[in-house]
């Protein structure tokens, strides 16, 4: 990645690399889409794509509930309902929440710091066609009839070739790797443009709660991911080479897979839901009008389940028997990782407490996030008891409960956050009447078909099993769940209506709709390609809306004069600050652009889809043969150098 | 950490002035946080290492094969390549492009030496019977110093890319943070291989198979 290009002040250079494409210059078409490096068209790119797969994960969750409503039902065999469930969990994982947040990452980061653009434009492009090409590949599965089958989780030695023979696996281990690449390269370039970034006054303490969260997601995203890689190229080398790490023949460990796995599967879990955190930390207070309760108690809550999710990975593991001592530790980490969680609850309920609240459809959504997430959070306490534990482990009660909070919590706020900032993103309304009719649906089929699988789950349902018998009771039930299970499909199917009819529709939203907070809403909407046409100077958290509402500043800030503290957010913590910052923003504020005379934004590039291709074609290669993984080669190669020698812009003539 | 808002101003590799918050370039602080990405790359390889010593159910057993003499002359080497790079990332800075091109080549071959040495290693290792397929100790062995190996590979290609640019003239004391993340990198790189070398060298060199 780095440039050794000739920078304009420079005599030519002879280092370069010959195009076989020329570079694209057009704005509009589909090649203007495949080149482009615009972190906006990026995440409409993700969102675009990431729905899809939403929608393919729920017809695949369908399946499952209709070959469940009733007993002893045939309609899908064994081994195909294994295929479902893996491949159900893997998707909604890695090809919804994780892709839908990124598509949020990715429009809003750049917008609410004050930025151009991500710190790497192309490193972002890059991520999202690894990230299509990955999720094609690991869906390609399903076009041979042999989709992986042994779980989002895939347990060794069950993945193992001696007991698992067939190609499925396969296609999910590589598959996988490749997604994972997608998300290092993303988490990293979202740390850096957080950091470095941010416009001017900007401190860490003035960035809006969803660009923390992004932030402490980035983290551990980077942290967590390369131990889910070390996981999977332990089962591919296993797998194709015949090595021994989950050979139990050999002498290869069961637990050590399920050690390396929830180490990056338990911070997986925060990395899906605090996005959503983020997001509904954002509607809350702009529907209350009233700034966000204890931003400093919200934020260190966030960084602290950053960090404590950590240390709670083996409550996975409660019935493998890794002995009391253990146990006990991991119950108290469980326990303990409920107190940051329940404090931003409590801030959440806070910022509502006594504001004027209008109950838009981002509003019901972030409110019922909270109900929810709140339901799944305290049947997640549940599972930290140990003995507890073993009753509930493998049954539906622990499907109700990931589901209250991966569902009923992080896609609900997901939702919310479609509706709060379509505006922004697209510069037309959604209807609110269906709006608000989506989210009803949505709430009620949601709670019809997990709320009754607790019952399930404690009358002992076992998981994974593809049918039940006759005399078990679990009937009625079984039918109320996949009766609510197309009640959602119904409210997604009222979405993708709302979404047409905004499009028909056209009804302007203006800059600022909601009388939002962040910077994101002082720009046009849609934001031109530049976002900004004069980089803001930040003074304040909610820095827009003190600039809309200077007479407030006084009533939410800590008054010098008087010495009394009337700021319900802890804003006394940085005020002091403040002050300094002021003093330094203000040498660089009338800096004109930084420094250079204008707009300057990176020009569209192919090479970041010619290195995915690459890097997905290798991987097909790994399942087939040399010949695939030479050509992948080249091409990945082709990818990189000419990456390394296409300067970010390429030098306009007669300037400079 | 407060303030850290936006007022530093550093230069890119055109001389231009671009601003960041914290004051570090925006490629090194992606490359800090890929290493720190890349600890928990070689911390689980390293840990799964640890969890399988003396588990191998069959020989040959680390007690049976391990060189230390050889290794420790190979170790030393990467060591030295490490100071080469401090001095070729200091005379790219001050502007002495020939010295800077002589240690950068230096780093290149003093790594290159030691992949040789370790492309013996897995050679002998295999004349005598240990490959990724004989026990634990292979498998565990094997796939942590062979990726260890090739991001050592990935160091030599990428400095070879840097040592040309510097001979024609592209890799200069105005972008020498370029050269500064691979150093970055390289040492990395460097203190991976002393703790694979404590842990699998020094450590469990008497090892044999499982207790009974």
């Amino acid at each position: 990645m780095q440039t050794t290009h000739p920078g304009p002040s420079r005599e030519p250079i002879s280092l370069s690399f010959p195009r076989i494409i020329p570079r694209p210059k057009s704005e509009y078409g589909i090649w203007s889409w495949i080149s482009t490096v615009d972190h906006k068209r990026i995440g409409t790119l993700y969102a675009v794509t990431s729905f899809f797969w939403f929608l393919v994960g729920g017809i695949e969750a369908l399946l499952m509930r209709v070959q469940l409503s009733q007993a002893d039902s045939t309609l899908i065999d064994p081994e195909m309902f294994n295929q479902l469930f893996t491949m159900h969990g893997t998707t909604m994982v890695f090809l919804v929440v994780m892709p839908l947040s990124a598509a949020f990452f990715n429009w809003l980061i750049p917008l609410q710091i004050g930025a151009r653009d991500v710190a790497f434009p192309r490193l972002n492009a890059l991520s999202f066609w690894i990230f299509l090409f990955g999720s094609l590949f690991l869906n390609f599965s399903w076009l041979i009839g042999d989709a992986p089958n042994g779980g989002w989780f895939g347990y060794a030695p069950n993945s193992h070739v001696a007991f698992n023979p067939t190609n499925g696996m396969n296609f999910w281990v590589i598959g996988l790797n490749i997604l994972g690449v997608a998300s290092i390269a993303a988490g990293l370039n979202f740390i850096v443009t957080i950091l470095n970034m941010r416009a001017p006054g900007m401190s860490l303490t003035k960035m809006p709660v969803f660009t923390w969260m992004t932030f402490v997601t980035s983290v551990l995203i980077v942290l967590a991911l390369p131990v889910l890689t070390v996981a999977l190229i332990q089962l591919q080398v296993d797998r194709l080479y015949g090595t021994h790490f989950y050979n139990t023949a050999a002498g290869g460990d069961p637990v050590l897979w399920q050690h390396v796995f929830w180490l990056f599967g338990h911070p997986e879990v925060y990395i899906l839901i605090l996005p959503a955190m983020g997001i509904v930390s954002e509607i809350l207070p702009v529907f209350s009008r009233k700034p966000l309760f204890g931003y400093s108690f919200l934020v260190f809550a966030g960084v602290a389940i950053g960090f404590m999710g950590w240390f709670v990975w083996s409550h996975h593991m409660f019935t493998v028997g890794l002995g009391p001592a253990a146990n006990s530790a991991f119950a108290i980490s469980t326990m303990a990782i409920a107190i940051p969680t329940g404090i931003k609850i409590f801030n959440w309920i806070g910022t509502m407490w006594g504001g004027s609240i209008r109950f838009s459809t981002a509003m019901l959504f972030a409110i019922s996030f909270i109900a929810m997430f709140t339901i799944g959070g305290l049947s997640g306490v549940m599972h930290a008891s140990v003995p507890s534990d073993a009753q509930q482990q493998d049954t539906y009660f622990v499907v109700a409960h990931f589901h209250y909070v991966l569902f009923g919590g992080a896609i609900m706020a997901i939702f919310g956050g479609i509706y709060f900032w379509w505006p922004k993103t697209t510069g037309y309304m959604l209807s609110e009447k269906l709006g608000i009719i989506n989210w009803l649906i949505m709430l009620i089929g949601f709670n019809l078909q997990f709320a009754p699988q607790h019952w399930l789950g404690l009358d002992g349902m076992p998981r994974r099993i593809f049918t039940y018998a006759e005399n078990m009771g679990w009937e009625n039930t079984n039918m109320i769940a996949s009766a609510g299970g197309f009640l959602m499909a119904f409210s997604v199917l009222l979405f993708m209506i709302n979404v047409v009819y905004s499009a028909r529709k056209r009804v302007p939203a203006g800059d600022d709709p909601w009388d939002g907070r962040t910077l994101e809403w002082s720009i046009s909407s849609p934001p031109p390609h530049y976002n900004f046409e004069k980089i803001p100077n930040v003074e304040h958290r909610d820095d827009f809306w003190f600039t809309k509402h200077p007479e407030l500043i006084a009533e939410y800030y800590h008054d010098e004069h008087s010495g009394e503290l009337t700021a319900p957010s802890g804003a006394q913590f940085d005020d002091d600050v403040a002050e300094e910052e002021d003093e330094h923003s203000e040498e660089h504020h009338g800096d004109d652009e930084h420094g250079h005379g204008g707009i300057h934004l990176p020009d569209m590039s192919y090479y970041p889809i010619i290195l995915a291709a690459g890097l997905t074609i290798v991987g097909a290669g790994l399942m087939t043969a040399v010949p695939v993984i030479v050509i992948g080669t080249i091409v990945l190669l082709w990818g990189l150098l000419g990456w390394s020698f296409e300067p970010v812009n390429d030098p306009v003539p007669d300037s400079h | 950490m407060a303030a850290a808002t936006g007022t530093y101003e550093i230069k890119n590799e055109h001389g231009e002035v671009i601003n960041t918050s914290t004051g570090l370039s925006n490629k090194k602080l992606l490359m800090w946080s890929f290493l720190g990405s890349d600890v928990m790359f070689f911390g689980s390889f390293i840990a799964t290492y640890l969890v399988y010593r003396n588990r191998s159910l069959v020989g040959p057993y680390p007690a049976d094969i391990l060189d230390i003499p050889i290794t420790s002359v190979s170790t030393f080497v990467l060591l030295m390549s490490s100071l080469a790079m401090v001095l070729a990332l200091s005379y790219i800075q001050q502007g002495r492009q020939k010295m800077g091109t002589f240690w950068i080549f230096s780093v290149v071959v003093l790594g290159a030496i030691f992949l040789l040495f370790q492309v013996y290693e897995f050679n002998h290792f295999g004349q005598v019977g240990l490959t990724p397929r004989t026990n634990l100790f292979g498998t565990t062995f094997f796939i942590l110093t062979g990726l260890h190996g090739a991001h050592v590979t990935l160091g030599v290609l990428w400095l070879i890319f840097l040592g040309f640019g510097s001979i024609k003239g592209s890799l200069r004391a105005d972008n020498a943070i370029d050269l500064e993340i691979a150093g970055l990198y390289w040492h990395f790189v460097d203190i991976v291989w002393i703790v694979i070398f404590t842990v699998i060298y020094l450590i469990s060199a008497r090892d044999v198979g499982p207790p009974g």
